[in-house]
């Protein structure tokens, strides 16, 4: 498994994926950690604790701060997992110290929704 | 903490881990490790991540930043104790500028505004200001700051500015993030990421869509924000006019992660894609949910000088039916105040709003109002996403023609 790490940490959880792009500021309640478009794959569900995976994010760089609020009210994703990293998504959660790494596509496909894993940056690992 | 290395190192790729490292200097090391506070640390933590993200072998120097997240809307509660915290030590170091906040603070009291949003929106508006930034809060800053031009490097949140910095206005920006444009304010810096380079696109979007108007091209950014990636070249596409430009800023941003475009026949080496009348309809599906407005909204992004004029033409003595909201930076209603424009708009019936725009706004409630007729594609997103009230997509001019009278 190689990864490109952003954010380094260790965290135990299970996936929650998506192979939509998430535009934060737009579709994640920032208190609750629930996806509130309902043209989203994920409509309805709720990233907290999860392992997120999705493919990068999209849209308004204030979603920086929308991953800052998920973190100070609890309701973050234990860390995080994509394809490609924007900016938004790689600030969030320097600033938020959520974990997050960038995997290849056949390793991104090989992530399974559900699964129970642990993400260990500084031991290149997911388990 | 931080994968790192000291001074001097060259980028590199450590066997089996594929991380590549930022060569940092001496000085951003120390940093780093707190040795000049915490502010600066969570800077450049910041900048480092974003770098590593984006492959950037090091940081530059940048003269000037535009940050978003100055609504308390957007930020809440964790994002207004941040800043205040940050303002106690925190300062600017290069010409720092800020997106629009919530309400126009000259006229919040005429709206439904909680006194604990305005508490907290008026705190967020006193941390940017003991900061250092200018208090433009505006989304436009490329049209009411003198813009160096040059390929000058800038740090740029707001996604339509930062897109219309590297398309139009000969500057170079990442289509930065709130906190990364933060932490360049803070530090002067930014990673030096594609976007900053001479980046040729690898993709062409043929535009085939005959006399499109505003709407048309605030859809075509939409749609190239999904299928693109950092750049997109446009064919079929000569000239744009200031509000197309705009529009199309704004759709390419809400969308995507495209942060550049060229109008351009011939970029060689492209993939292709159409933008036709179906993928139009597809988008417009997707966003227009109403048949008429309760209200109308003009401005995501905020209208200038220019599109106040034209608007106030376009009127010829007519009367909106119905509400109008007007967004324009504060700059550009003084200026049109100066000139006339205003008494014109406020004649035909509108809401001039200053400091605040459709996009994210707490002044538009569900539980008052159903729909919202707007010309702006970033607009509808948010309308519908974030406000929860239904949309109705039209070009100004169709606006004009049935809302008026």
């Amino acid at each position: 498994m190689t990864l490109k790490v952003i954010v380094r940490g260790r965290s135990q959880g299970k996936i929650l994926k998506t192979n939509m792009p998430i535009n934060f500021l737009g579709s994640v309640d920032k208190k609750t950690g629930v996806i509130n478009d309902s043209r989203h794959e994920l409509a309805g569900k709720s990233i907290k604790n999860s392992i997120l995976v999705f493919p990068h994010g999209v849209g308004s760089s204030v979603g920086a701060y929308t991953i800052y609020s998920l973190k100070s009210s609890g309701s973050a994703p234990y860390a995080m997992i994509c394809k490609k990293v924007d900016l938004t998504v790689a600030s969030g959660c320097a600033l938020g110290n959520i974990p997050l790494v960038i995997v290849t596509e056949q390793e991104y496909e090989k992530l399974q929704n559900g699964k129970q894993i642990t993400l260990d940056t500084d031991a290149d690992k997911i388990l | 903490m931080i994968k790192a290395k000291p001074t001097n190192c060259q980028t590199s790729i450590i066997p089996n881990r594929t991380i590549i490292i930022m060569e940092i200097t001496k000085e951003e090391e120390l940093a780093l490790k707190g040795e000049y506070g915490e502010t600066l640390e969570t800077a450049y933590r910041i900048l480092v991540a974003t770098g590593e993200a984006t492959n950037a072998e090091r940081l530059i120097p940048i003269k000037w930043a535009h940050l978003s997240g100055a609504n308390y809307n957007t930020i809440g509660d964790a994002g207004e104790e941040f800043l205040s915290k940050l303002s106690k030590t925190a300062r600017t170091r290069v010409m720092t500028t800020v997106n629009p906040i919530g309400f126009d603070l000259t006229n919040f009291s005429k709206y439904k505004l909680t006194e604990e949003f305005i508490k907290k929106q008026k705190s967020i508006v006193e941390s940017y200001k003991k900061i250092g930034v200018i208090p433009s809060f505006s989304c436009i800053p490329y049209e009411i700051f003198d813009l160096p031009g040059g390929g000058t490097q800038v740090s740029f949140a707001e996604s339509n500015a930062a897109i219309y910095a590297n398309s139009v206005a000969n500057l170079k920006t990442n289509k930065e993030s709130s906190l990364s444009a933060l932490a360049s304010a803070l530090t002067g810096k930014s990673p030096y990421s594609d976007l900053r380079k001479d980046e040729t696109p690898n993709l062409t979007i043929r535009m085939k869509l005959k006399k499109p108007d505003e709407l048309a091209f605030g859809m075509l950014g939409f749609f190239a924000g999904k299928v693109a990636d950092n750049s997109v070249a446009i064919s079929g596409v000569s000239k744009l006019d200031k509000r197309s430009c705009k529009s199309l800023c704004g759709g390419m941003g809400t969308s995507g992660m495209c942060g550049k475009f060229v109008l351009d026949d011939n970029v060689p080496g492209t993939e292709k894609v159409d933008f036709d009348k179906k993928e139009m309809q597809k988008i417009y599906d997707e966003l227009n949910t109403a048949d008429k407005g309760d209200l109308i909204t003009l401005g995501s992004p905020q209208l200038g000088l220019e599109e106040i004029a034209d608007l106030s033409s376009m009127l010829g003595g007519r009367s909106f039916k119905k509400r109008c909201m007007v967004f324009c930076p504060r700059a550009v209603q003084e200026q049109a105040r100066k000139i006339g424009y205003t008494n014109e708009l406020e004649r035909a019936g509108c809401e001039i709003l200053s400091d605040c725009c459709t996009c994210l706004t707490p002044l538009i409630d569900k539980n008052d109002i159903d729909s919202v007729t707007t010309n702006s594609i970033k607009g509808a997103y948010y309308l519908k996403n974030s406000n929860g009230v239904d949309v109705n997509l039209k070009p100004l001019a169709k606006i004009i023609q049935d809302d008026t009278q």
